[in-house]
């Protein structure tokens, strides 16, 4: 029986309550009749065979680009660059898609007789990652054959000596990447495409860039006209990393991309109940749900979060295709949407969603509250192509228990900004204005940023502003079940139930509303007529 | 007279200091040296002396260090006992040229108070308050008015004081606001001796009632780009960022903040808490005086900088390897006398009076007590934070005609209380 496509439940007298992700744990919630309820296709099939699946996209590239191989010579400079932890989420089982295509594009160089290969994690201004992640994402081969030997690096973006201004993009833009990966004979970028957001020309850069570089499209002025983020053809942010990839490609960076989809396969079996629809659930996923929601209500936060943690996902490769950038991302995009896209009639006047975990910046860690608002209106508002699920001047209700708790190895700036910035003005433009540059240029951060495990200085503003789109257009925020203080620190309101917070919505868009619940993760892209 | 009277009881000093230690400052006040009674009023020990009769008298931390006997012993030898405390005094004068005017007590008892001459080299340069002629001349020893047994202190229904220790309450000055001016000349006095440059960073550790009027006298007097604050409680954090904190912290995010604020490197342990500051604050003022906030000062401020100590401290334990290897200056802060501002040489007590106008310092008075109520008084004093407050005062103004009369023009101004509970009402 093939996967089935995405559905829009309408919410009856006999439909069950509805799973609510909330951080580490669940709400079960029973939605107003009338509601609707937006869940994700079915996962696709993956590949009968990923690795030859690889090969092939290796040697029969897609776009204005030669077969790897032929790229391929020796004595050149190759840099394999790839996508840092923040991806795929939750990370996956064994084999990484990362590992078996470096492992093959390793082969393909080592056939070639190329010998100055480099590996980069393409961090971006995200906190380096660890020996073991760095394993877990590359295999024990590659990372015992590179790293030992110093040929495993972590992009850093606050080294000037390995970075080169390569010019300005027509909008005065800088330019700016890793030297490496910028004057190898051969760059190939390795990606995870979980969203539609990333791969394409964002891959390097984004992913290999500088502060200097990258505050030209992450910004309030580009983050609020990125409509969606999802959908790059509306994105200010994708149209600046555009204007840069060409620049970079006019300036002879040579590059090689490889995109990788996955399908939507994200929980392992004893979480099965995640994948499926509330009243198709069986005996035992009802069992799995309850008894796991009692172990976790008698779980200490930090044992959850481990446990959640530790979770590895059996995705499924989809698609691999390589060769020119811009051709390769046209056919990923195809592949994501092929498995996330969900038609949706209309919009809403309230939507809703539960909150998980994990979001791509605290894997191994504390989600804080600004990654809390970052996943809500940064990313899962953004999850639609066309229009927002929810209506101009709606409301969005969040279900996380948004801890006020930070990770000081990962987040230290992001505690400043918490306890500093937010205390004193939540507006974009403001805190953009008066502190980006005290935390951008932030010696300590730096240092942390560079030889610790931290996060960049900048980056909570960064994540700050990604809300800016939602922040813009959505006339109300209500966080249920979170920490009443943190929530109120950023300028949103608390409620305690979902009941409490429909309520107080209604005060904002009126008796009756319409209600959307975006039944996520697993991921979907709602595209809205 | 009613007088609350320390008397010199080893025993009851020993038992007061067991009970602050185990159930926390003010709870040994039961038990302790501290009694009211009916006492003769001080003798006027000289032709420019005057009776005073107070009408408010503030609590502070320096009587509550003596009523916990927590103060040190360096103290026995000028103070007098038995003395009536309460050296922060807006009263009435009862004779002489001045009578029937409002004044506030300056407390020090200096050369000139004493009837020294000449004075000593400390008070012949205007620095009274560390005269060194505390133990002679025609009173007995006793550092300040509410230390000395011949001059009596606020805390009763009369005191006496020299001519040269009184100054006049403008009658548009409310008793809250002229109750202040002592310890907002003691942040007065404090603020100055930072000699903060302009554009220096500044952390004051403390928000109880010194350390706000110190955050108020610095806005006055200091121009520091950044003034970051530690409070404790609510109220506390409140009074901080309305007198001019650009930063308030709680005391757990002291490094941070002074981290955050300096933008200095810092050492922090494997899980990510930062254990010291590479550089730091130019200047700290430490409004509390105990061994851990001297030991926070030390922690914050840069190589170079210069600790103000505010806060009366005691016998503490402190590593110095910081203030030795980082050649920080540590500075002592007590009372007043006169100060080098830009338009000259001027008392202390002149600048406090326009600081406690200025700052509208008399929204810091909390809390009323009667004499009578002492105990709850000093408890309230001793968990004022907590309980929302910040300056506790006894209010003797219930049965005194002159005072009517005196203060008429202020206390039209503001309701005056009635009865106990009225008395009360701000506790």
């Amino acid at each position: 029986m093939s996967p089935r496509p995405g559905f829009v439940l309408e919410v009856d007298r006999s439909t069950p309550p509805t799973l609510f992700w909330h951080g580490e744990g669940f709400r079960f919630e029973r939605l107003p009749e009338g509601s609707r309820v937006v869940y994700p296709p079915e996962p696709l099939p993956g590949l009968t065979d990923a690795d030859a699946a690889v090969r092939h996209a290796l040697e029969h590239p897609v776009g204005d680009s030669a077969p790897l191989s032929a790229l391929l010579k020796p004595g050149m400079r190759l840099t394999i660059a790839f996508d840092d932890v923040s991806l795929p989420l939750p990370p996956m089982r064994r084999p990484d898609m990362r590992q078996r295509v470096i492992e093959a594009v390793l082969d393909a160089a080592a056939a070639a007789g190329v010998d100055d290969v480099v590996l980069i994690a393409a961090l971006a201004l995200h906190r380096r990652m660890t020996d073991d992640e760095l394993r877990h994402a590359l295999g024990d081969r590659v990372f015992d054959a590179f790293a030992p030997h110093g040929l495993l690096v972590q992009h850093d973006a606050e080294d000037p000596a390995a970075l080169v201004h390569l010019g300005l993009t027509e909008e005065g833009e800088d330019v700016e990447i890793n030297r490496r990966a910028a004057e190898s004979d051969l760059l190939v970028y390795v990606n995870i495409n979980l969203s539609a957001m990333d791969g394409g020309h964002k891959s390097v850069a984004t992913g290999l860039a500088s502060y200097r570089s990258l505050k030209h499209h992450h910004n309030v002025r580009t983050l609020q006209h990125s409509r969606s983020l999802m959908d790059r053809h509306h994105s200010e942010l994708h149209t600046s990393n555009w204007r840069m990839g060409r620049l970079l490609r006019n300036a002879g960076v040579k590059i090689f991309q490889i995109e990788t989809t996955l399908n939507l396969d994200m929980f392992p079996s004893q979480f099965a109940f995640l994948q499926k629809r509330e009243w198709e659930w069986s005996l035992a996923d009802r069992a799995g749900f309850h008894s796991t929601r009692l172990a976790l209500e008698r779980t200490p936060p930090r044992l959850a979060r481990q446990i959640f943690q530790s979770m590895r996902s059996p995705y499924a490769p989809t698609s691999v295709q390589a060769g020119e950038v811009e051709a390769v991302h046209d056919v990923t995009l195809e592949n994501l949407f092929r498995q996330q896209l969900v038609p949706v009639e209309g919009q809403t006047d309230i939507l809703t969603m539960g909150l998980p975990y994990l979001c791509p910046y605290n894997v191994n860690s504390v989600m804080n509250p600004i990654l809390v608002a970052c996943l809500g209106l940064g990313y899962f508002f953004n999850l639609y192509r066309g229009r927002p699920l929810v209506r101009e001047g709606g409301v969005c209700i969040i279900s996380h228990p948004t801890p006020w708790a930070f990770n000081p190895v990962h987040h230290p700036s992001y505690i400043d900004f918490f306890e500093q910035v937010l205390a004193e003005t939540t507006d974009l433009v403001e805190i953009e204005k008066r502190y980006e540059q005290q935390f951008a240029t932030d010696p300590w951060y730096i240092h942390l940023y560079r030889t610790s495990y931290a996060y960049h200085g900048v980056h909570p503003l960064y994540m700050w502003y990604w809300c800016a789109h939602a922040l813009d257009y959505l006339g109300g925020v209500i966080i249920v079940g979170g920490d009443r203080a943190a929530v109120r620190r950023m300028g949103f309101k608390p409620a305690s139930t979902l009941a409490d917070a429909l309520e107080m919505a209604e005060d904002v868009v009126g008796r009756s509303p319409s209600i959307t619940h975006l039944h996520a993760p697993p991921l979907l892209v709602a595209d809205v007529s | 007279m009613r007088a609350l009277l320390v008397e010199r009881l080893p025993h009851r000093f020993a038992a007061a200091r067991v009970a602050a230690v185990v159930a926390g400052s003010g709870s040994g006040i039961g038990i302790g040296p501290l009694r009211l009674g009916e006492i003769e009023p001080p003798e006027l020990p000289g032709p420019r002396w005057h009776r005073v009769t107070p009408l408010l008298s503030g609590i502070c931390g320096s009587d509550l260090a003596t009523l916990d006997a927590k103060s040190s012993r360096y103290f026995e030898d000028i103070v007098t006992f038995p003395f009536v405390p309460g050296h922060e005094i807006v009263g009435v004068v009862r004779d002489g040229p001045q009578a029937d005017r409002r004044v506030v007590v300056e407390p020090v008892l200096s050369c000139t108070v004493r009837g020294i001459e000449p004075p000593c080299p400390s008070c012949a340069d205007g620095r009274t308050g560390v005269c060194e002629r505390i133990a002679f001349g025609d009173i007995r020893p006793g550092l300040q008015t509410g230390y000395c047994a011949d001059t009596g202190g606020g805390w009763s229904d009369e005191l006496v004081a020299h001519e040269a220790q009184l100054h006049l309450v403008p009658d548009e000055m409310s008793d809250e606001a002229a109750v202040m001016v002592e310890p907002a000349a003691c942040a007065t006095h404090a603020a100055l001796a930072g000699q903060v440059v302009p554009g220096e960073r500044v952390v004051v550790l403390g928000s109880g009632t010194l350390g706000l009027c110190t955050i108020a006298a610095l806005r006055r007097h200091a121009l520091p780009s950044a003034l970051l604050v530690v409070a404790k409680y609510r109220v506390q954090r409140h009074f901080a960022a309305e007198l001019g904190a650009d930063d308030v912290v709680a005391p757990s995010e002291l490094g941070r903040g002074v981290r955050r604020m300096t933008g200095t490197l810092a050492l922090a342990s494997a899980s990510g808490a930062i254990e010291r500051l590479a550089g730091g604050a130019d200047v700290v003022y430490d409004c509390v005086g105990s061994a851990r906030s001297i030991s926070e000062a030390l922690a914050v401020v840069r190589p170079g900088g210069r600790i103000v100590l505010v806060g009366m401290p005691g016998v503490v334990r402190v590593d110095l390897a910081p203030l030795w290897q980082r050649e920080v200056a540590l500075v002592g802060a007590y009372a007043y006398g006169t100060e080098s501002v830009p338009e000259g040489s001027r008392r202390t007590f002149a600048l406090a009076f326009e600081l406690v106008e200025a700052a509208g310092l008399e929204r810091l008075v909390s809390a009323h007590y009667p004499l009578d109520r002492y105990e709850e008084a000093v408890r309230h004093a001793a968990d004022a934070g907590r309980r929302g407050s910040v300056k506790v005062v006894f209010d003797l103004r219930r049965d005194d005609p002159a005072w009517r009369r005196a203060a008429a023009p202020a206390a039209r101004k503001r309701r005056r209380p009635r009865d106990d509970k009225e008395l009360e009402t701000s506790a």
